[in-house]
């Protein structure tokens, strides 16, 4: 392809058909059909969500029978998590993103990457069909015997989310091997980008936790065709057990959904800062160290169920092991403002609206795991809020800053800022409105899992429902200005945000299928602003694809 | 909002309630005061180091070895603090006094029964005497349940086939909502009951009382209890059929035939649910009300027929 050509390849338009989209093996390409798949599976669980707000707006029946209801919730937790948060960022922006920013022509095994994509979807569509079998609900814990005596529902979730955990073992695996293995020439370790750092321990997390939803899943069938008594009491198997099978591979699961936020928040802050990220190595290796520790807190899921109080009190003690480290990015965030040059776009707006919300997720999971506290606060709507304000005032609002901020590479456009800004206030506000009484209501002693629910409590839950409308409303116009701008968006530089990693020195706008031209050779760190002066003297935005950086 | 309490937890009415509040607040403002100063400093910094050159490129800031330290080391003393003093009161929690007044707790869906030594059954309502340690032994007959009272800060899962306890001291007389905290089907947010505390003379004076033999209709409606969650005596339809004015006439069945109900069809409609069900309602019946005596069966038969 000659020199000239290539300012107008780009991965988009060089084969249009429709079977160049359903077998590519471009990275790019696999990245933006999971993008619109689990975009499709947040609409679907948000959609029960808004309806499983409604229904709590009065006590008693609302628009909805109780059946129908805790179906309903159950649907809304496990289309958000298996389908949505899990392979959001690692899938979605790992696979656009991560070869890119290593300098990598694709990731180490195309092929597979493509299939992990299909296995995603027949897991998604196993899971559902368990809707047609039988009714789920009770949430998406399945603790048994409950799960097990309404029927074969349990069997088709699980074997959806195991074959869907095939998609993300080989989607880890194949990070894992790409970040060791192809890495542009100078791209040292301690010069990745802090993304990178957090999609790599994620991928850890993937490889070796999720075997043991298999497992589960397993000896779910033997003691169900073959009647050993595992699970179920009335066979003489423990229930409990179910939850700590359940619990070890569900915990870790947490830090899949989290740890990549972690990436996002740290290559904004230092983006948008134009700042080097503060304690760089302690934010790299504590994703590392968190991914290792998450397998050994899942009991503090279980301080009522009947394990021995000695395990509870083991588990409530490593759990502040794994809040220190957290607390301390959170910190490291917050200074790496300190005498930077901050520009707040949109996409920064949500890297500072998920230091306010994930810091009350993670304070409120500090109150959580108190031993003495946490009998009174358990399965109560404080836990409920806590992890809206992990898993979506963490990993959801980072997934938005993050989309925001390369959506001019992915696309080639330029969305309205005006509109991201109300955006992205709109969620923000709602976000709080909607999960805050929560915590209120929760302390006072509101049960989780309820259909029906006391006068008292009216209030609170009326706030969370109209809460849960302005952060659809503001979820709605990402979703309408993001679109539009595909239509009439301005086109979008090179380098619009001023960014230093591979993506955005060394590639077109979008990127060319084989992303780089000619390989990039790295001679600094991901955020060392201060070497590249050059870069923004004018003043004007960088707008030259960089072939070496000296 | 709430009915009583202050605004964030309700009032604390057993022994240790208060040393869960004391950690629970001191846990609360200290958060609150690391989160406002974090907030604070992230909205100072973003104002005070505002791009407004687009050609500047700050240097790093050279990190202090000192302040990088105390941030990891001054949270880590407070966790560890947080800690052992919540282990100090959760082992007080977990350790009923060897004098403490013995309750059986059975759960199962979607009602609770409180048997007393005395050889008292109650469903809806669990008295206990004040100032004296309770301690539960509980157990489940079909799924998980769970017992919480807000009021006293306890809680603790029902496990089939396994006895789980948990025990409190009531510093005040009056009533306390019981709620079940682990999803058990269907009816779960209204397998609701109520602590009543008492003194202890009225306690005993009411377990003298609930000890005599009562005539059948008399135990069939205390017993009667556990099924008004989901069949109405007043006719109209809860979850289940209402049952008044049933008895000697024709109920239609799920299958299309008709039945009369006499004592036997009752009878067999308690201990297997699933086998005739009324027309227009699913075969959710819990099977698990077939435990009872043949004296309470008898009770119930005997109440059932009596509704008008």
């Amino acid at each position: 392809m000659s020199e000239s050509a290539s300012g107008t390849i780009n991965y988009l338009n060089h084969d249009k058909s429709i079977k160049s989209w359903l077998l590519t093996l471009d990275h790019k390409r696999i990245g933006i059909m999971y993008l619109i798949a689990v975009s499709l599976a947040f609409l679907a669980g948000g959609i029960l969500a808004i309806l499983v707000r409604i229904e709590l707006m009065a006590p008693g029946e609302t628009i909805m029978s109780a059946d129908a209801y805790n179906q309903s919730f159950t649907l809304h937790a496990v289309l958000m998590i298996f389908t949505f948060i899990i392979p959001a960022v690692p899938a979605v922006m790992g696979n656009f993103v991560l070869p890119l920013q290593i300098g990598a022509k694709d990731v180490a095994f195309p092929r597979l990457n493509l299939a992990s994509f299909y296995i995603y979807v027949l897991g998604a569509v196993i899971a559902m069909a368990a809707l047609l079998v039988g009714r789920i609900d009770g949430g998406w814990t399945f603790y048994t015997p409950y799960s097990t005596s309404v029927g074969d529902g349990i069997l088709f979730v699980t074997t959806g989310v195991f074959v869907m955990g095939f998609s993300s073992i080989l989607t880890g695996l194949n990070f894992i091997v790409t970040v060791h293995k192809m890495r542009a020439p100078g791209l040292t370790w301690n010069r990745l980008p802090l993304f990178i750092w957090s999609i790599y321990a994620t991928a850890i997390v993937q490889v070796l936790a999720t075997p043991v939803i298999g497992i589960t899943m397993l000896l779910l069938f033997l003691e169900k065709f073959m009647h050993i008594g595992i699970f179920d009491p009335a066979l003489g198997g423990d229930p409990v057990l179910f939850q700590h099978f359940f619990w070890f591979y569900s915990h870790p699961a947490v830090y899949i959904m989290i740890l990549p936020a972690f990436g996002i928040i740290s290559d904004l802050m230092g983006t948008f800062s134009r700042h080097q990220v503060s304690g760089y190595k302690f934010v790299a290796l504590s994703s590392v160290a968190i991914a290792f520790l998450g397998f050994l807190v899942w009991g503090h899921h279980m301080f009522v169920s009947g394990q021995s109080a000695t395990s509870s009190v083991v588990f409530s003690l490593i759990t502040y092991l794994i809040g220190i480290p957290t607390g301390v990015k959170v910190i490291n965030w917050v200074s790496t403002m300190y005498r930077g040059s901050v520009q707040l776009k949109t996409p920064m707006l949500y890297a500072i609206a998920f230091l306010f919300t994930f810091s009350i997720g993670g304070f409120t999971g500090i109150m959580l795991g108190v031993l003495a506290i946490d009998i009174h606060l358990h399965d109560t709507y404080f836990v409920v809020a806590h992890f809206h304000y992990v898993m979506m005032g963490g990993n959801v609002i980072a997934a938005l800053g993050g989309l925001h901020y390369w959506w001019p590479k992915i696309t080639g456009k330029m969305f309205n800022e005006k509109l991201g800004k109300i955006a992205a206030g709109l969620v923000f506000f709602g976000f709080n409105l909607t999960f805050f009484p929560q915590f209120i209501m929760g302390a006072q002693g509101m049960p989780r899992r309820y259909y029906d629910y006391l006068p008292e409590f009216q209030g609170y839950h009326l706030l969370s429902t109209y809460g849960s409308w302005v952060l659809a409303a503001g979820l709605f116009l990402i979703l309408g200005y993001l679109l539009a701008s595909l239509i009439n968006g301005k086109k979008a530089g090179l380098n619009p945000w001023g960014a230093l990693t591979l993506e955005w020195t060394h590639t077109t706008t979008p990127p060319h299928p084989h992303n780089f031209l000619e390989t990039p050779i790295v001679t600094r760190g991901a955020y060392d602003f201060h070497l590249a002066k050059e870069l923004f003297a004018t003043g004007e935005e960088v707008s030259e694809v960089v072939t070496s950086t000296h | 909002m709430g009915d009583k309490g202050v605004f964030w937890l309700p009032d604390a009415m057993s022994t240790f309630a208060g040393e869960v509040d004391a950690l629970f607040w001191f846990v609360f403002w200290t958060s609150t005061v690391l989160f406002v100063a974090v907030v604070a400093a992230k909205l100072y910094f973003m104002f005070r180091y505002k791009r407004r050159d687009e050609t500047s490129v700050p240097d790093p800031v050279h990190e202090s070895k000192l302040l990088e330290s105390a941030w990891i080391v001054v949270p880590t003393l407070l966790v560890l603090f947080v800690f052992i003093w919540g282990f100090d009161v959760y082992l007080r929690m977990n350790t009923a006094p060897p004098d403490a007044y013995e309750i059986t707790v059975r759960g199962k869906q979607w009602a609770w029964e409180f048997e007393y030594a005395e050889g008292v059954t109650t469903f809806t309502e669990m008295y206990v005497p004040v100032g004296r340690p309770v301690k539960l032994v509980m157990s489940s007959s079909d799924v998980l349940h769970s017992f919480f009272v807000p009021a006293f800060r306890v809680k603790q899962d029902l496990v089939p086939n396994r006895y789980s306890s948990v025990w409190f001291e009531a510093t005040q007389t009056g009533e306390f909502q019981i709620y079940c905290t682990e999803y058990c089907g269907t009816a779960h947010s209204a397998m609701l009951a109520k602590v009543v505390v008492v003194s202890e003379e009225e306690f005993a004076s009411w377990i003298t009382e609930q000890s005599q033999d009562l005539p059948p209709v008399e135990l069939g409606a205390q017993l009667f209890a556990q099924c008004a969650l989901c069949h109405a005596v007043d006719g109209t339809t809860k979850i289940g059929p209402a049952l008044n004015g049933i008895f000697g006439t024709q109920q239609k069945l799920t299958d299309g035939t008709s039945v009369l109900v006499d004592e036997d069809f009752i009878l067999e409609s308690i201990l297997n649910p699933a086998i005739k069900v009324a027309e227009g309602f699913q075969p959710i019946m819990p099977a698990g009300y077939s435990g009872m005596t043949p004296k309470q069966l008898d009770g119930l038969v005997a109440y059932i027929k009596s509704l008008k």
